[in-house]
Order: structure tokens, then sequence, then C-alpha cells
């Protein structure tokens, strides 16, 4: 009996010891895992937990656990608000990772520099590093540079009326202010603006008005499953207008939900889904395809460029970690602003201080649909 | 301009089938209990996702379907003797709030078990559009629009030619008046719940094919679904039906003719200013008050 | 003696606010309170319309947003002091209440519900489509912080204790409406509409005066939150939220200032309280709606009084 107490005892006590000498290093997350933007934030999510496992796995930073404390925002602005409070107030951890959504990132955002500590977006919208904000990034690559992408492929294809179709949530409002902009700046003329709901499921009527513009080209922006009802729509109008579609979709769910009616849609997209397709020389290549069949065999399911947001903020920040050799925030955001030519899952990041995204349009590769995968367009 | 109209309804027809099917549902319950069922769009979300499970299991289609709308009918016999009959006579906002409990268990249950994918089904009978009146309009679409005709025709013998049909009508003329002749007024109230599991499902599984599925879905369905109901007058299961065809219509008329963007606010104007009119709906009786 | 008794609800609730911030283990729960407050100044308007008026609104959520909006576009946008841009607030919300009032409220029941409903659904439409008003489903950014008469409330603190100050006024406000002929009329309504038209109540007049108020009630929660939280998105004025605050009022209990109240405080912080069980936490949230309704039919108001009752008649017996 005494025996045993005094083995719990010295267990106890070597318990709080190794506790004493490697104190976790604790990195908040802001993620969407319910709520209508759960198919952003679930793949984040897992991706997170995963490349935590891994960082421990091989000991660690600096010696020390990692500590990942993720909130669920239930895609909701005042529980992001919260949930970033909580990390700063409660949790005191050394660096945020999140939010999913634009709109929970801008209103979480402001919290930051007043905290002193940095927060590394997973969300798209330009607005969250232009005007940079020192305190923080972004790793989702900018809808500018996929809007660039396709137009400089309608350039050479010769079209020179282009109608629009957008989701009316946070990504496709980004969309179509970028569109807006780019498509009449770089010599088209825009020939319609249609938006459609998220949850709508039948766009023959707005696909039935970009018919009478008769444009040479559309361009969709939406994520799942709103864009593969259009595919399906034009498919069942007859169109033969080109299509061209968003990153948003760039995951295998997109073919599976539209189906046939997916041949011949053309895309911006980043590496992730043409790994296998890319020459050995190119950076990401390796990571990519390790982390295609990691993901697969944890989580049985397909990768998404979004679950890649998660993989680039995590290891950013644990790179920042090692590079800054602590995990003051401070330090951390120093460390952050000097990384480049860094290779990630969306693309190559290089920080300075005056762009906190890192990423250019090499990001993205054009892709098109054909027998069911994804091929790049020479 | 107008040259798109025939495609703007035959699209509208096709979306408002949904919202018909799902009013259809509202209507039996609220008949028979004088509830409204705010989980609804969740039987409809219940027969697509099961249909898709089992069909990914290795079912072929039409086993699958059946076996999906056997198993959300049940849900909803199952709901009524768990929940709504233990309750009691209660104030009828308490059970609106306890619908909304169940829709948020439904809810959550399917995401955690299955996941926040969207999912589709194949169609019935292929793909390939067909011009009518010089609109595109997938086979599934006359598919819906034929089911849903049945399940009218259906529901007219069920209530004029059955005794459980007579006997439900009795329960939502009078309750007490029902009791006192024999009819079992709980047996009612759960044919009543389950019937509305049958309606929602076969219209979940039959729609899947063309609008897609996934957990969340029964939140706007049985949103669209109460409008349809209200905007043919409540407790008419004609009305309902008409109610989701001519709610369809609107938005995709809106859609085509007015704004893409302001569709729905468009649909839900129209339908304030119906009732501003007309307060009880197209096809409702007028209310008389009980002093 | 007499007067201190008949407040001492309003005494207590005063002292409970003021110590709530003592009692918590760290300054992030702050936030939380601060929301309660918001969230049970609409719910006490909320109720007053439902409880004591028996009239139903499922559109709540867009006297709130139209509030948090104006005062965001008056004061952000158009550069108007913050005071102006709040009462500005206010006003449209009520203004908006009162012109919907006089077709709406002829309506019954489920139709009264459908076209509240639907007004909710036609303004949240709108705050996400008027991109150039309302900067669109991603938000509106940039509102300043609160300040009044060269105070700025930049700690959480400070704002808890003015939104808490706000929410005891309304307590005071609210019982003396319902203490009042109009309350004895909106009773009436409530019972039977025939028989108060009867008794010479104007009822449109009655029904439509505490639609405003409740709307006031909302607003002034909206200006609150808008200035709190410096940004605004659609997504917190939609349906879903107009349910939410229904089933506050109805988990707190119909007809009792304190059932709002005290509904508004544990629906909000409820979902605090069920993060360990992770995802599935939305499972007892609805398991817990559900068994609230089947046991405690008269919320949460209703089961404390049971508790009162059963407690005395003990103390009685014993």
């Amino acid at each position: 009996m005494m025996l045993r107490l005094l083995s719990v005892v010295a267990a106890l006590v070597l318990c709080a010891g190794q506790s004493l000498a490697a104190e976790p290093i604790k990195i908040g997350a802001v993620v969407s895992v319910t709520g209508p933007a759960s198919f952003l934030g679930e793949p984040e999510k897992n991706t997170l937990e995963m490349i935590r496992d891994e960082l421990n796995a091989k000991g660690g930073l600096l010696g020390r656990p990692v500590e990942l404390i993720l909130y669920d925002d239930e895609s909701d602005v005042n529980k992001a608000v919260l949930a970033a409070e909580k990390l700063i107030k409660k949790d005191q951890v050394a660096a945020v990772i999140g939010a999913t959504t634009s709109g929970s990132t801008l209103a979480i955002m402001n919290k930051f520099p007043a905290a002193q500590v940095p927060l590394v977006s997973m969300s798209a919208a330009e607005k969250i590093v232009n005007p940079v904000n020192p305190w923080v990034f972004k790793v989702a690559p900018s809808d500018r540079h996929a809007v660039g992408r396709i137009l400089k492929h309608a350039q050479a294809k010769g079209y020179k009326k282009i109608a629009i179709l957008t989701v009316s949530d946070g990504f496709g409002q980004a969309g179509r202010e970028v569109l807006k902009e780019l498509v009449p700046a770089m010599g088209f003329t825009l020939t319609a603006d249609e938006v459609y709901g998220p949850k709508d499921t039948d766009m023959t009527a707005q696909l039935t008005k970009l018919k009478d513009a008769a444009p040479d080209a559309i361009i969709c922006w939406g994520t799942n499953p709103g864009p593969a009802v259009v595919a399906r729509n034009r498919a069942q109008l007859g169109m033969k207008t080109p299509l061209y579609m968003s990153h948003g979709v760039a995951s295998r769910k997109f073919i599976e939900l539209a189906g046939e009616s997916a041949e011949g849609l053309m895309l911006p997209a980043g590496h992730l889904i043409v790994a296998s397709q890319l020459p050995d020389s190119q950076p990401q290549k390796v990571l990519l395809l390790a982390y295609t069949s990691q993901y697969k065999d944890k989580f049985k399911g397909d990768v998404s460029p979004f679950g890649g947001h998660g993989w680039d903020g995590l290891k950013l920040v644990a790179k920042a970690v090692e590079t800054a050799g602590s995990d003051k925030p401070a330090a951390i955001r120093d460390a952050l602003e000097k990384i480049t030519a860094f290779p990630g899952i969306g693309g190559v990041f290089s920080f300075t201080d005056k762009d906190h995204n890192g990423l250019d349009a090499n990001a993205f590769e054009m892709v098109v649909i054909q027998g069911g995968d994804w091929k790049i367009l020479k | 301009m107008f040259a798109g109209a025939p495609q703007y309804l035959i699209s509208g027809l096709t979306v408002g089938a949904t919202y018909g099917l799902t009013a259809l549902g509202f209507t039996m319950i609220f008949n028979t209990t004088g509830i409204i069922n705010f989980a609804q769009g969740e039987f409809v979300m219940l027969g697509g996702m099961l249909a898709v499970v089992l069909q990914k299991a290795g079912a072929p289609l039409p086993v699958a379907i059946m076996l999906a709308v056997a198993v959300t009918a049940l849900v909803g016999c199952l709901i009524e003797r768990g929940v709504i009959r233990p309750v009691g006579r209660t104030a009828p906002v308490n059970l609106v709030i306890i619908t909304i409990g169940i829709s948020i268990l439904l809810r959550g249950a399917v995401m955690l078990i299955w996941g926040k994918d969207t999912f589709a089904l194949p169609p019935f009978s292929g793909s390939a559009p067909l011009a009518i009146l010089g609109a595109a309009v997938q086979p599934q679409s006359l598919w819906v629009l034929l089911i849903t005709l049945l399940l009218l025709v259906a529901l007219k013998l069920f209530f004029s030619r059955t005794i459980h049909g007579k006997a439900m009508l009795a329960c939502a003329c009078e309750q007490k008046a029902a009791a006192l002749m024999g009819i079992s007024v709980d047996r009612m109230a759960m044919l009543s719940f389950g019937l509305s599991g049958f309606l929602g499902a076969v219209g979940g599984a039959i729609l899947t094919p063309i609008t897609l599925t996934s957990y969340d879905v029964g939140v706007m369905l049985g949103l669209k679904g109460f409008a349809a109901c209200i905007l043919g007058g409540l407790g008419n299961p004609f009305g309902a039906a008409a109610g989701g065809l001519i709610l369809g219509v609107l938005e995709s008329f809106g859609a085509g003719f007015v704004s893409s963007a302001y569709k729905d606010a468009f649909a839900f104007i129209v339908l304030l200013a119906l009732l501003f009119v007309k307060p009880t709906g197209l096809f409702g009786g007028p209310k008389s008050d009980r002093v | 003696m007499g007067l201190f008794r008949k407040n001492f609800g309003l005494l207590a609730f005063a002292a409970a606010l003021g110590l709530a911030p003592l009692a918590l283990p760290n300054d992030y729960y702050i936030n939380v309170l601060i929301l309660c407050c918001f969230n049970a100044l609409i719910v006490m308007g909320l109720n007053l319309l439902m409880g004591y008026a028996g009239q139903v609104s499922l559109g709540h959520a867009a006297f709130f947003g139209l509030a948090a909006y104006t005062t965001a576009i008056s004061t952000a946008t158009l550069g108007l002091p913050i005071p102006v841009g709040m009462l500005a607030g206010v006003a449209v919300s009520a203004a908006v209440a009162w012109l919907l009032a006089v077709p709406t409220l002829k309506l019954h029941g489920n139709y009264l519900a459908m076209a509240t409903l639907g007004f909710g659904i036609i303004v949240s439409i709108v705050f996400n489509e008027a991109v150039g008003l309302t900067g669109g489903p991603s938000g509106f950014v940039g509102i300043p912080r609160l300040k009044i008469a060269g105070f700025t409330f930049t700690s959480d603190k400070a704002y808890y204790f003015l939104s808490a100050a706000v929410l005891w006024v309304a307590t005071l406000v609210s019982r003396r409406v319902i203490g009042s002929r109009t309350g004895r009329a909106l009773r009436a309504i409530h019972v039977s509409e025939s028989a108060a038209q009867a008794m010479g109540i104007d009822i449109a007049r009655h029904k439509r005066f505490v639609f405003v108020l409740s709307a006031v009630y909302a607003g002034v929660a909206g200006t609150l939150y808008a200035h709190h939280l410096t940004f605004v998105a659609p997504s917190s004025f939609g349906f879903h939220f107009s349910v939410q605050l229904l089933t506050m009022v109805v988990l707190g209990g119909m007809a009792s200032i304190w059932g709002a109240v005290a509904g508004a405080f544990f629906l909000t912080s409820l979902p605090e309280f069920l993060r360990m069980f992770e995802e599935v936490d939305i499972l007892i949230y609805g398991g817990l709606l559900i068994a609230c309704m089947m046991f405690m039919p008269s919320g949460l108001a209703g089961g404390a009084q049971a508790i009162a009752r059963k407690l005395k008649a003990g103390v009685r017996r014993g």
C-alpha cells in the first residue's frame, strides 16, 4: 500500500517536473467547424490537428510541445469575436490562426494590434492585408491573382465580352468586386452581372438572362454546392459559352457533384489538385503529394485547398517560432514578416513589411476538367 | 426581353414543387394537431440524405428511396410518441419551440453521422434535357411534378374515402367532438406526423437529383414551405401545393425580370402585400373569432 | 418597508449586475456578459409584445440590425457624432415598426408570424445586397468605439457597466408600462380582442404602441452592439437570430420581465458551458430546449416560481 502511494507521488512529481521543463507553446485557432462555412472549416480543423500531431511527434518546437487551442465560431461573427477574445485574454496564446471566413476575420482583426498578438487568417478578402495591418497576415491567395489568371487566359483566347455570375456571400462579394474592377481594366466589356443565393438550388433563370446577353465567356464565383448547380443548369440549357469557375471549387467534391456537366470547365487552382502533374523541380510538389496522402490516410476524405490554408498557417507560425527562437508574440510577428521562399500548400510564401499575403499569381495554375479529372492548361 | 419567360416558368415550377411538397407536410400536421412543425424541412433533408447514404451503401436507387421514406415516416411517428404526446396540451408557442429543438437535434445528428458535405443522387431517367415551349427541362423536373400531382390525388382520396382520413379531418375540425365520437386523437396525431414525414421524405428523395442535398438544406426549405402554406391559406393541402408553385414562380420571375440579387425579397414582398389585402392567404377561409 | 419590498427585485438585480464581473475568472467572460445584456434588452421588448400583448414576432432581428446599420452608416460613412448616430438608429427602428404595425398587426397567429418573418427576411436581404451602403455579406468595417461627452469606452468593463445600466433602466421602464393603464389594456387584448374592444380599448393603438416600444428596445441594443463590436455583418441579423430571440422569450417565461432576463442570459451563455462537448454540443442544445419545454412549460420564471412555492409550503409545514 505504502509502496503504491509512494509511486503515485513519484509519478505526480515527475509529471510536474516535466511540465515545468517543457511548458507547451500555445497557438490559438478560430475555425468555422459548424454552420454554413463548415465545409471550409472542417478540413482546416482536421489539417491543423494533423500538423500539430506531426510537430509534436518530432519533438515539438524549441523542445516544447505545441498546444493547439481551437474554438469553433459556428460561422457566426459574434462567436468569432468571443473566440478571439478568449484566445487573447484567457488562453494567452502566442499566435492565432483564423478565422475561416472573411467576415469573421474582419470582425476580429482589429483586436490583434491592441493585444500585440499576430493573426494569420485563412480567408481571402483583400481588406485583411490591404492596407497592411502589422499584426495581421493571411495565407489564402487573393482573388485578384485568381481573376488575373482567368482574364489572361480569356485574352489569349480572344474573348471580348464577359458575363459574371457570383454568389451573394462573403466569398462571392469579394470576387465580384475584383471582377467588376479588372474585367473592364483588362479591356473586356462586362455584359451581364448576375447574383445567386448561397442556398439556391436552381440557377436557370440567371443563366437564361446571361444567355440573352450573348457573352464570349462566363465567370462564376462561388464555393460548393452553388457552382455545381450552375454547371448542371448550363448543361441543361445546352449552353456552349465557355464557363470559368473560381478557385473556390478546386476540390474533388465539385467534380462529384457536377458530374458530366463539369467537363470542359476551366478554373484557376492552387497546385494541390494537380500535384502529380507538376514537374519534379516544382518546389511544392513533394509537400503537396505528402499532404494529400497523409490527409487521405487519416480522414478517409479528399484534400481541399481550404485544408491547405490550415497547413500553411500552422507551419508558417511554427517556422516563425523556430527562427525567432521564442514564443513571444512580438518575436513571432517579426519572424513571420521575414519569411521568404517558404514552400507551402497554397504557394511559395515570401512576406515583407508591405506584403502580408506573400503570394502572387504564380500560386495559381489554370486547369481544365477533362475525363472527370483536372488537367493543367498550357 | 420576354424570350426567357417559358424558361423562368419551368424553373419556377421545379423549385416551387420543392416548396409545395414541404408545405404539404406542414399542412398534414397542422390540420390534425394545430402544430406548426418547424422540423418539417428536416424531414425533407432526411429523405434526401438517407436515400444518398443507402444508395452509396449499395442499395439500388428505388430500394434506397423506399427505405429512406419509410425510415423518415417512422421518425415522424417516434417524434409524436416520444415528445409531442407527453407534453400534452400546452401553448402553441411552446410546441413551436419543441419542434425547433427537434429540428436542431435531427440536423445535428445527421451532421455528426454523415458529415457536412453536399451530396448528389442520380436522376431517375437520364439527364438529357427535353425542349418544351422553347424551354429546356430536366426529365427529373417532370418526375417531380408528376409525383407531386399523384401525391395530391392520393391525399384527396385518403381524406374522402378512407376511415383514417376522415378521422383525421374530424380531429382537424374539433378535437373534443372527434374524441367523443370514439376517434383516438392521439393515434391520429401520430398518423399525421408519420404521414408528414412520408411526404417530406418523398420530396427530399425525388428532389435531390436536381437540388443536391446536405445536412442543412432543411432550414431554407422549412422556411419557404411555411411561406407557401401561408400563401395558399393554412390548412388547405391544395392551397399549400399551389402556394409552393406560386412562390417558386415568383422567385424565378423575380430573378429574371427584376434582379437576381433581390429575387427572394421580391417573393416575400408579394407575399406580404397579399397578406395585407387577404389576411388568411389565397385559399384560406375567413377567420371567425370565438368570444 | 413596503416600498423596499416592492422594489426588492430591482435592487437585487442592480446588485447582481454590478457584482457579476467580480465573480468572473477572467476578463474574457465580460464579453459574454455584454452580449447577454444586449440580448436581454431585445428579449425584454419582445416579451412585452408576446407575453403581455400576445403578438408573435419572428422578425425582431431586423429592428436590431436596422439600428446597428443606421448608426454605423451615420457615424462611419457620414461622419456624424456618435450620439446622433445612435439616436438616428433607434429612431429608424421605431419609425419602421410604426409603419409596419398598421397592416401587420391586423393579422393573427401564424399569419402574423409569417408577416414578421417575411419582413425580417426582406431586411436581411437588403443588408446583404446593398453593398454600397452596408458593405454587403462580408460586413461593415470601421465603426467608431462608443464615445460620450469626451469619454471613450475603451475597456470592456466600462462597456459592460454601461450596457448593464441601460438594461436596468429598461427593466424599470418595462415595469412601469406593465403596471400602467396601457399594460392592463395589453393583457386584456391578449386574453380576448373582442372582449377588450367591447370594453372600449383602442386595440390598434395599443398594439402599435407595444410593437414600437419593442422595436425601440431592439434598436437601443443594436446601436450599443454596433459601437461595441465596431463591426457588423448581415449574418448577425437573420432569421436564425429572430428564432433565437423567440426561444429566449419562451424559455425564460412569457409575461415575465425576470423571465426575459433569465432566458437571454441562459441561452446566450449556454454555448460557453457546452464547449467542452465540442461538436456534440448542438445535440445537447437541442435536447435541452425540448427538455425545458417538456418539464417547465412556463419557462425558467415559471419553474422558479413553482420551486419557490414548494419551498414556502415546506417551510410552513415544517
